[in-house]
């Protein structure tokens, strides 16, 4: 089935927020905006749910905590128990200052990396991809919103998006659905 | 213009008239001579030496022989043991008083410079709760006041707080001899007024500028208020380490640590947002304070987040490395706070760290103002008991008990810092006027 979407090109941010406003009053369905830069208010003009990233980096710390925790009971205390700062207690909890940093440190290194790592998966991106963005101008200076034309008047909605402000419109027919 | 409910001011009377009752208490209850801590002794004890003769028939022959021979020095020495303890619990009282004192002190004193680092940096989110920290600084004045004196008291040895000021300690104590140098009244009390007197003079000057420049057509007191914060910040930030050493750390005088100065001003700068936080939301929740907005409650919330971490880095940094080095001389610090003040000690950093860390950790919790409030409640307490944890080991010592004179104490000063706090806040309109980030301010969105 063919889709069609009208790709509409801006080159204010404070102009972008204001016709993404008016796009969603006016109930047509923004597929995506591509800017050079974060536009601060963005995402909760086009009514993006809020990201839950921050609920994994928790998740990940937690992991990272308990890894570091097993990690320094085996090396230090069973493994091969270690005499710390000349206090042979060889007992996990007792030499716990010194395992702090490490726990800490391993706290942030597994919310950080699995974060990023997470963060490439849910936004499909790896090395080698290919660009997705549909106009290169969107990397320099110019911000682009592609609407769902769908079943729409497309002569109407046309106008529509160049009273917002568009300086570009132009129609895209997909072949392929994706 | 904010005018001060006959409630509240009732209210703070009631907490003083409670708390120096308590105060008095304290001082009355004391006792006086050792037969009575003999008394008292006996009368608390009689459960615990049952406690310790089950434990010795447990222990091993050579551990019985241990305690045994530590018993007999014991009686060698009761006397002076009695003495000992006596001046524990006739200092129990002035720790008592000597800490909340500086506890409502110190959150006056972190205000003022949250405060003067807002104007420092050309903050452009605060500018609408600068008249909230100019009140709670208000509490500087009458606070540094009988701080002062308190110190005074101490520091010329009408009380036995500063062991370092008893001449007869000194004489038999080569370490202090060698500290004798900064560690001696006359040096306290003139550094204690140059402290004070630099802190309340940026205060005038602060809030005066601050009333000026609202009257004012042009940036000329805004300029001048950003020169005198700059200078305050560098005189405070040496005069806080030395104050620190002096009023705080001088309690255990063989004892030393290098970012003690930093540790207490963390410690203070958690209280002062916190109770900065807890000011806004008591005054939005009255309908006061209108400009200000959930994104300000959430800033403040996240310092009070930031902070409280930056407090335990600092905690673990101290105890960490004395721990690991474990030099004598430095361990004992902590041995006598693990020993004989272990809920307390390990509580603390539970309140301090743990609470904030999971409570605060959400961005959505930041903006609920009774969650602000509830976390703000615990943290303060836990500071209250880091402060005690500071002073009490090296004054009272095993004899430490939060009773009649510590609550009566925080009570009575808790009273007066409201009573202070909110009687500043009717000097002025609760909004500054002409500040040049006053519309950045208002329409603050992080």
């Amino acid at each position: 089935m063919a889709s069609k979407v009208i790709h509409a090109i801006y080159n204010d941010d404070d102009i972008l927020l204001h016709a993404v406003k008016q796009v969603r009053n006016e109930h047509y369905h923004i597929e995506e905006v591509y800017t050079p830069f974060p536009v601060h208010g963005l995402e909760k003009a086009m009514g993006l749910a809020d990201t839950r990233i921050a609920i994994t980096s928790f998740l990940y710390g937690l992991v990272g905590l308990s890894v570091a925790i097993v990690m320094m009971n085996y090396i230090m205390i069973e493994d091969w128990p270690q005499d710390i700062g000349g206090k042979p207690s060889f007992s996990y909890i007792e030499n716990m200052p010194a395992f702090v940093p490490i726990m800490f440190e391993m706290t942030v290194f597994f919310a950080a990396h699995l974060m990023v790592i997470t963060f490439y998966m849910r936004s499909k991106l790896w090395p080698f991809k290919k660009a997705e963005n549909p106009d290169v101008r969107t990397t320099d200076d110019h911000f682009l919103m592609a609407v769902d034309a769908g079943h729409h008047d497309v002569e109407k909605l046309s106008k529509f998006l160049y009273d917002t402000g568009a300086l570009e419109i132009s129609l895209i027919e997909n072949e392929e659905d994706h | 213009m904010y005018t001060l409910p006959n409630k509240l001011k009732l209210f703070a009377v009631i907490f003083m008239v409670v708390g120096a009752i308590g105060i008095i208490s304290g001082f009355l209850t004391a006792p006086g001579t050792t037969a009575e801590v003999k008394e008292m002794m006996a009368d608390h004890h009689g459960e615990d030496h049952n406690g310790h003769n089950a434990l010795k028939e447990a222990h091993n022959d050579s551990e019985e022989a241990a305690v045994g021979t530590h018993g007999e020095n014991a009686h060698d020495s009761e006397e002076a043991h009695l003495e000992h303890t006596l001046h524990q619990m006739q200092n129990r009282p002035w720790s008592a008083l000597y800490i909340a004192c500086f506890f409502f002190f110190m959150i006056a004193l972190g205000c003022l410079a949250f405060y003067a680092i807002q104007w420092a940096a050309q903050a452009g989110w605060s500018p609408v709760l600068f008249r909230v920290m100019e009140a709670i600084t208000a509490y500087l004045v009458p606070g540094g006041i009988i701080m002062f004196v308190l110190i005074a008291l101490s520091g010329l040895h009408i009380n036995h707080l500063f062991v370092w000021a008893d001449p007869e300690v000194v004489a038999h104590d080569k370490l202090i001899q060698g500290k004798a140098g900064w560690l001696n009244s006359t040096g306290l009390l003139i550094r204690a007024a140059i402290f004070l007197g630099g802190w309340m003079l940026y205060r005038h000057f602060a809030v005066k500028f601050s009333r000026k420049s609202d009257d004012a057509t042009d940036n000329r007191w805004f300029k001048k208020s950003f020169k005198i914060s700059a200078a305050f910040l560098v005189f405070f930030i040496y005069t806080e380490s030395m104050m620190s050493w002096d009023w705080i750390m001088s309690f255990d005088p063989h004892w030393f640590s290098t970012l003690f100065g930093w540790y207490v001003f963390a410690g203070m700068m958690v209280c002062a947002v916190t109770v900065i936080a807890m000011v806004t939301i008591l005054l939005k929740s009255q309908g006061y304070l209108e400009f200000v907005n959930d994104s300000h409650i959430h800033d403040l919330a996240k310092y009070m987040f930031a902070f409280s971490i930056f407090w335990t880095y600092l905690w673990f940094s101290q105890f960490m490395l004395i721990w690991y080095a474990n030099i004598p001389e430095e361990v004992t610090y902590f041995v006598t706070r693990i020993e004989d003040f272990k809920l307390p000690f390990f509580g603390m950093v539970a309140m301090n760290f743990v609470f904030p860390v999971l409570l605060l950790m959400n961005s959505d919790y930041k903006r609920v103002n009774w969650f602000v409030i509830l976390t703000g409640i615990v943290i303060l307490a836990g500071h209250y008991i880091d402060v005690y944890l500071m002073i009490t080991p090296g004054t009272v010592g095993a004899s430490w008990f939060i009773g009649v004179p510590e609550l009566g104490a925080m009570s009575f000063f808790f009273g007066l810092f409201v009573f202070v706090v909110f009687m500043a806040l009717t000097k002025a309109p609760l909004l500054i006027k002409n500040n040049p980030f006053m519309k950045e301010s208002k329409h603050f969105h992080y």
